[in-house]
């Protein structure tokens, strides 16, 4: 790996770029680090932020008429009572697992390359999570009594039903959303400290000082600290495994056609990882040149990500092929109607879709130059994106749309109110993300500071 | 572990090194030389830094393992209790206690409890929230939380002396020394 080789006299170039461009040592990558919350508000950045902040107004507005009118401007009807709405629950919630498999499993794994990419990616999971946990909600019909999934005691002595698959479904994504808002935090209190000892401004200053709690770094700090992100992560692991597996179970728990299978929780969470991947590579790609940070978020990271989108797709990939070959092989009239129906029925245009962007644009990530040009790997996993939505509308809305008795079948759509809440929410998550990356430093400072220190050989004592 | 007293005098000798490995070996001399209360501060985790030190094991697996098993027993129990002993439900005659069913909130208890547990025992046992320290009185410390190393010898500590500790702390080659106020 190492750039130059003395014998030879001439330098090589390197297979890959490194994890962090030469030369920096922990004050200069500290301040590379930091250089977007300490510089200038840039001009994009607000026609961005605005963009964004126009869309959730239009969340705000769709929210606003669903709670006057009713669940009744969706499109959802009998039989299908899930649209939109769940679709777009699944679909967010994957998208925050790939936060949790870098910053936690890579981190388990000692990949160097997480470094430069776990803080960002776990602020994207809160923000996934945010949107995600929003959409059950909405879909209650009587939204303002969410809180009747919590077990409390009542006047009515009523508990929910843990039994169902629903309530473990709440217990799954708040522990998740938890979990992860604290990962993020301790991540975040030695880089709060850096900046506490650095703004110029007293209010930030004082706001620095208050979210870091007083830290020092003293070797008593580190230690317990150290002790804790490790152990985080460990519980962090099962955690995120265990997340979409029950978001499954919500399906495969059930006797639909297409939904009862045991091939669910597997593929969900390889399909979960798949899609949040491609979210990270669709957000970071254009805020590394934006914000000039190609030094520590180099092709090698392109290059992996582009990688453990491969491998993942090509798990997805399976999934479909065993969930039409067990239809098949099943024998089960049902089973054998539900395949033949989503490849030949009336939504075999978004079947097709989902093949065409999950399946076969993903091949292209085989040959080189799509795993490290940004343009391209962008553009294979904006592909990826939609078809992962595409995967989760056709599980939920082609199953439910015709399934035991023809009498009871119905078409499904989304209305516009169902389009506005989704591309609302993509509004909520992208104003959080350019808040995010104005005034908290989207790099992790301290990991930074200790891979360049490594990298010079520093720490060497004995 | 409490908000910091503030005893009369000085809070200690700082000395000021430019990379972690010279940090661990100031560290490891000033332990060797019979000090007691002596604190080390890095920008970073410094590998080898608490043996030098000769610090503890931490707490806080002890912390997580109980709110883990805190949060599973917990979660177990709230499930149970409330589906037996509150308000048992028959649905097509399956047991009150079907347990396997309670696995997934147990599961997810028991990570949720010892996750905060570990958060909040990290931070209470380091002594946090802390918004004075004295160290913060040089001004030079706040490059603590950037590129620089420090290594504090206290006051309180019994072989502390004004002149001889500074000597010591020369002794080690830093790039700076200096008395910080209480």
């Amino acid at each position: 790996m190492n750039p130059s080789n003395p014998t030879a006299g001439t330098p090589t170039k390197p297979r890959l770029a490194a994890v962090v461009a030469p030369g920096y040592t922990p004050a200069t990558i500290t301040d590379q680090v930091n250089k977007v919350v300490f510089g200038t508000t840039p001009r994009w950045w607000l026609a961005a932020f605005g963009g964004s902040f126009v869309l959730l107004m239009m969340l705000l507005f769709a929210v606003t008429w669903l709670f006057v009118k009713g669940v009744g401007i969706w499109g959802i009807n009998i039989p299908v009572a899930w649209g939109f709405a769940i679709v777009n629950f699944v679909w967010w919630i994957g998208i925050g697992h790939a936060g949790t498999l870098i910053s936690a499993i890579l981190l388990l794994f000692r990949q160097e390359w997480r470094t430069s990419i776990n803080r960002f990616a776990e602020a994207m999971t809160l923000f996934a999570v945010a949107c995600a946990g929003l959409f059950p909600v909405l879909h209650l019909g009587r939204p303002w009594l969410f809180y009747w999934l919590l077990p409390y005691p009542n006047t009515m002595t009523l508990w929910p039903q843990f039994r169902s698959p629903l309530i473990w479904d709440v217990f799954a994504v708040s522990t998740y959303a938890t979990v992860s808002l604290l990962f993020w935090y301790v991540g975040l209190i030695p880089d709060l400290a850096t900046l506490r000892d650095r703004l110029k401004n007293v209010w930030l200053r004082r706001a620095a000082g208050l979210f870091s709690l007083g830290w020092r770094g003293s070797a008593r700090h580190w230690h317990n600290y150290e002790t804790l992100y490790l152990l985080l992560a460990g519980l962090a692991t099962p955690l995120v495994l265990s997340v979409h597996t029950v978001v499954s179970f919500d399906f495969a728990i059930s006797i639909v056609p297409g939904w009862h299978t045991t091939i669910f929780p597997p593929y969900f969470v390889a399909g979960a990882i798949y899609s949040g991947f491609a979210m990270v590579i669709t957000l970071l790609l254009p805020l590394r040149s934006l914000f000039g940070l190609k030094d520590m978020i180099t092709e090698r990271h392109l290059a992996a990500m582009a990688k453990v989108m491969l491998a993942t797709g090509l798990i997805v990939a399976y999934g479909y092929i065993i969930e039409a070959f067990v239809s098949w092989y099943s024998g089960v009239e049902f089973e054998m109607f539900m395949m033949k129906n989503r490849m030949t029925g009336p939504y075999q245009f978004q079947y097709a879709m989902l093949w065409l962007c999950n399946i076969l644009v993903p091949q292209l990530l085989w040959i080189r130059k799509f795993r490290t040009s940004p343009v391209l790997l962008w553009g294979v996993a904006m592909f990826i994106n939609v078809g992962m939505w595409l995967e989760r509308y056709v599980i939920v809305v082609v199953s439910l749309s015709r399934d035991f008795l023809p009498s009871s079948w119905d078409l499904y759509a989304g209305t516009r109110w169902d389009w506005a809440v989704f591309v609302g929410t993509i509004g909520l998550f992208l104003s959080l993300i350019f808040l995010f990356v104005r005034f908290l430093p989207m790099i992790s400072g301290f990991e930074m500071r200790h891979l360049v220190a490594h990298k010079r050989g520093a720490t060497e004592v004995e | 572990m409490s908000a910091y007293e503030h005893p009369d005098g000085p809070f200690g000798l700082v000395a000021e090194f430019t990379n972690d490995g010279d940090l661990t070996r100031a560290a490891r001399r000033t332990r060797e030389a019979g000090y007691t209360r002596v604190e080390a501060y890095s920008p970073f985790p410094v590998n080898g830094l608490d043996e030098a030190l000769d610090l503890p094991r931490s707490r806080v697996p002890l912390v997580v393992l109980l709110g883990g098993i805190f949060g599973g027993l917990g979660g177990f129990f709230l499930q149970y209790w409330s589906q037996v002993i509150r308000y048992p439900m028959n649905i097509a005659g399956r047991p009150f206690n079907s347990w396997p069913a309670f696995i997934v909130p147990t599961f997810e208890c028991t990570i949720l409890g010892a996750a905060i547990c570990g958060v909040v025992g990290m931070i209470l046992l380091n002594g946090l929230p802390q918004p004075y320290h004295p160290m913060f009185n040089w001004d030079r410390f706040l490059r603590a939380s950037r590129d620089r190393f420090f290594l504090a010898i206290e006051a309180e500590d019994p072989k502390y002396d004004r002149q001889g500790t500074e000597a010591f702390l020369r002794s080690l080659e830093p790039s700076e020394v200096t008395e910080v106020e209480s």
